[in-house]
């Protein structure tokens, strides 16, 4: 049996159903992330471990033992909430204590574990101060070291870095990860970001309207989204909606209105007359004045389109571009420096292509 | 610094009123209170010239055990006023807006009618022959029944037995009915006063729950502590402001109180109040009511001013202790 597994939970709030049947199974010591928009049922699956919602139907096993209706204190969970949720009449140090006091350890020990937990993540000149007397960040450190003292089996983190600001987000993003690192319990981190998901995540669920579209690493859920969903919620893709009109061999041919005929890389062996939305991603489409040479095999996608908007980042260069009646965005790295390349202005007319491996077929049920 | 005076004088014109008004009406009549204890009185209700004789009068035998009494009966009131609001307002807080208006209607409803109505109220509800008796007689005897076995334990037992009602058939439980009536007793009087006082210690603290974080127990109980160790370690300190004016709220006129024990403490239950009373209204004898006044006032204000002094320096102490460890935090933490 896994570590953690959710058995087939639902939650249904008088005639909603945040959580639809969900199954799932964590491993030990994994960062695992429940990825989803606002009202997908990530938190309310997330206060169903926390102990402080009962599912309506379904068990969630910890360790072999079934804990679904076990109150918030008698399971060695804890919660990292969105608010922190500080006691504010305790200094740092007893509010880190906490759970070592309630659970009657010895002195010497509480003493200990406190002082190392507050010397990894490096407030120890702070421990005698008040919660409203820390920063934003220095609050989220100290709910994680609350949470992770007395170490649980399992560390529920609630949007912890919606409060802070972006570059604080990005330190403490590479600071969580740091912190799993060293105690080796398993995290479960719920988020809306799709970025902090992806470079925190082992493996990543995601979930809308109660259901779980997708769950894998991060790297496939990006590349191989199952659903349109998944595709368009994680970064950004071009759809192409059409059907399937021929198959040859490995590659299929789309047939999508108003465009020429779409080579596509066919995974799933779809059979001709199957309704399919391509996906291919901004950053696997190439722009150019002129148009690409012949590639062998099932050639490359080309289309002939309009420069309609340019945002140039440094990084890359953004651009919106207009192919018929269709918008696409293409995201072109620069790997050379630009200065000594023909540059693309508006109203140009280009050529937009890309290989047909790149592309990612949907089904369309 | 133009702009500095003018600011002080705006500041200068909008308390002044309350100031005056606090001066008039409270500052002044404490001051003529605390001048009468300093002067003797005329035979027809006076007050005569400056002396001391009052203040030699106080030393009446009966005093220390009224003010004790006084003292010992508004802590008690308190006690259970606020152990009831703590759950009350922590409920009312918990509920949703519509029903909170409600319930918090209903609890200052009573203010609608007239005190003195009130209490007389309850003393029909107290009645000899009412049920509150009849429970208060059947406590009394199950008291009686598992108590009279321990060695030490009085309970007021009388020779001469009441017909029939007897628990459990014990010749020796015999209850004296005459002195052990619910009304004209001490218990009334407690009884009343919570009842009277309540709404004076919820008000405040659901005005402090209200504002509570309940996320914050939330996060107690995620972190192992059972329900009323997290009400206890987290929420009431939360709230402490709150249950400081409830304190104050409750006991201040708890010690002031003169109509609950003079409409149903009998002369089971004489506070300094009604001694006041009696002295100013029945003797007409001011300067002395004034002394009496007087000497409870410091009764109250001297531990309070204590307490205030006490916490401060604790806190200090507290702090000094913080920084210390601190500081040895640090150093061991930089040997590590």
């Amino acid at each position: 049996m896994a570590f953690l597994e959710f058995q087939d939970i639902s939650k249904q709030y008088g005639s909603v159903k945040a959580v639809d049947h969900v199954s799932l199974e964590v491993k030990q010591g994994e960062f695992f992330s429940l990825l989803g928009p606002s009202g997908c049922g990530k938190t309310t699956l997330l206060r169903m471990l926390g102990g402080f919602e009962r599912p309506t139907e379904g068990r969630i096993f910890l360790e072999g033992k079934d804990i679904t209706d076990l109150p918030p204190n008698q399971r060695r969970v804890h919660t990292v909430f969105q608010n922190y949720a500080l006691f504010p009449t305790m200094t740092i140090w007893d509010n880190i204590a906490f759970s070592l006091k309630v659970a009657k350890r010895p002195k010497k020990e509480t003493e200990e574990k406190v002082d190392a937990i507050l010397e990894m993540i490096q407030l120890g000149e702070h421990a005698w101060k008040y919660p409203n007397q820390l920063s934003g960040g220095q609050k989220q450190r100290v709910a994680i070291a609350r949470a992770l003292v007395d170490r649980p089996q399992v560390l529920l983190l609630d949007e912890p870095l919606a409060a802070l600001d972006l570059k604080l987000r990005q330190h403490m993003l590479i600071e969580l990860d740091t912190i799993h690192d060293q105690v080796g319990i398993t995290f479960i981190y719920v988020t809306h970001d799709q970025g902090e998901a992806m470079s925190l995540s082992d493996r990543i669920a995601v979930l809308n309207h109660g259901r779980v579209e997708q769950l894998d690493i991060p790297a496939k859920i990006y590349e191989a989204p199952a659903t349109r969903f998944v595709a368009s919620f994680i970064g950004d893709t071009n759809f192409f909606a059409g059907e399937i009109a021929a198959v040859r061999g490995d590659y299929c041919e789309i047939r999508s209105e108003g465009f020429p005929a779409i080579q596509a890389y066919n995974d799933k062996a779809l059979a001709a007359g199957q309704r399919v939305d391509l996906s291919v991603r901004p950053e696997k489409i190439r722009v150019t004045k002129t148009a690409p040479a012949a590639a062998k095999g099932p050639g490359l996608n080309v289309v002939k389109a309009t420069v309609q908007d340019i945002v140039y980042q440094g990084v890359y260069t953004k651009y919106w571009l207009k192919a018929g009646a269709r918008r696409i965005s293409v995201l072109e790295p620069h790997s050379r420096f630009l200065l000594d390349q023909e540059t693309i202005t508006w109203n140009d007319d280009v050529f937009v292509w890309w290989h047909p491996d790149d592309g990612y077929m949907v089904e369309v049920k | 610094m133009g702009v500095r005076t003018e600011s002080h004088k705006t500041e200068w014109l909008t308390t002044l009123p309350s100031l005056a008004w606090l001066t008039l009406f409270f500052a002044v009549p404490a001051l003529i209170v605390l001048a009468f204890t300093f002067h003797g009185h005329t035979p027809n209700g006076g007050v005569g010239e400056w002396s001391l004789a009052t203040w030699k009068e106080l030393v009446d035998p009966d005093y220390p055990t009224i003010v004790w009494k006084t003292l010992r009966i508004s802590f008690q009131v308190t006690v259970w006023c606020i152990l009831l609001a703590l759950p009350c307002a922590y409920a009312i807080a918990r509920m949703g807006t519509r029903w909170r208006g409600v319930v918090a209607g209903a609890i200052m409803l009573p203010f609608w009618t007239s005190f003195v109505v009130r209490v007389f109220a309850w003393k029909t509800v107290m009645h000899p022959d009412g049920w509150l008796q009849a429970v208060y007689h059947g406590w009394l005897h199950a008291k009686l029944a598992l108590f009279s076995w321990i060695p030490g334990v009085s309970v007021p037992v009388l020779a001469d037995p009441p017909p029939g009602n007897c628990l459990l058939g014990f010749a020796h439980c015999a209850i004296d009915t005459a002195r052990t009536t619910i009304i004209d007793s001490e218990i009334a009087v407690v009884l009343v006063s919570v009842y009277t006082f309540l709404p004076f210690a919820i008000m405040p603290i659901y005005t402090a729950a209200e504002k509570f974080d309940f996320s914050l127990l939330e996060a107690a109980r995620d972190l192992g502590a059972k329900n009323f160790h997290a009400f206890r370690k987290i929420f009431v300190p939360g709230i402490w402001q709150g249950i400081v004016s409830a304190v104050l709220m409750v006991f201040i006129p708890a010690v002031g109180s003169y109509v609950i024990p003079q409409m149903l403490g009998g002369t089971n239950c004489v506070l300094i109040g009604n001694k006041i009373f009696m002295r100013a209204m029945q003797q007409r004898n001011i300067p002395h009511a004034s002394a009496l006044a007087t000497l409870m006032a410091a009764a109250v204000l001297v531990p309070l001013g204590l307490a205030a002094w006490w916490t401060r320096r604790a806190a200090a102490r507290d702090r000094r202790k913080l920084e210390l460890r601190t500081a040895q935090l640090m150093s061991t933490g930089g040997q590590r």
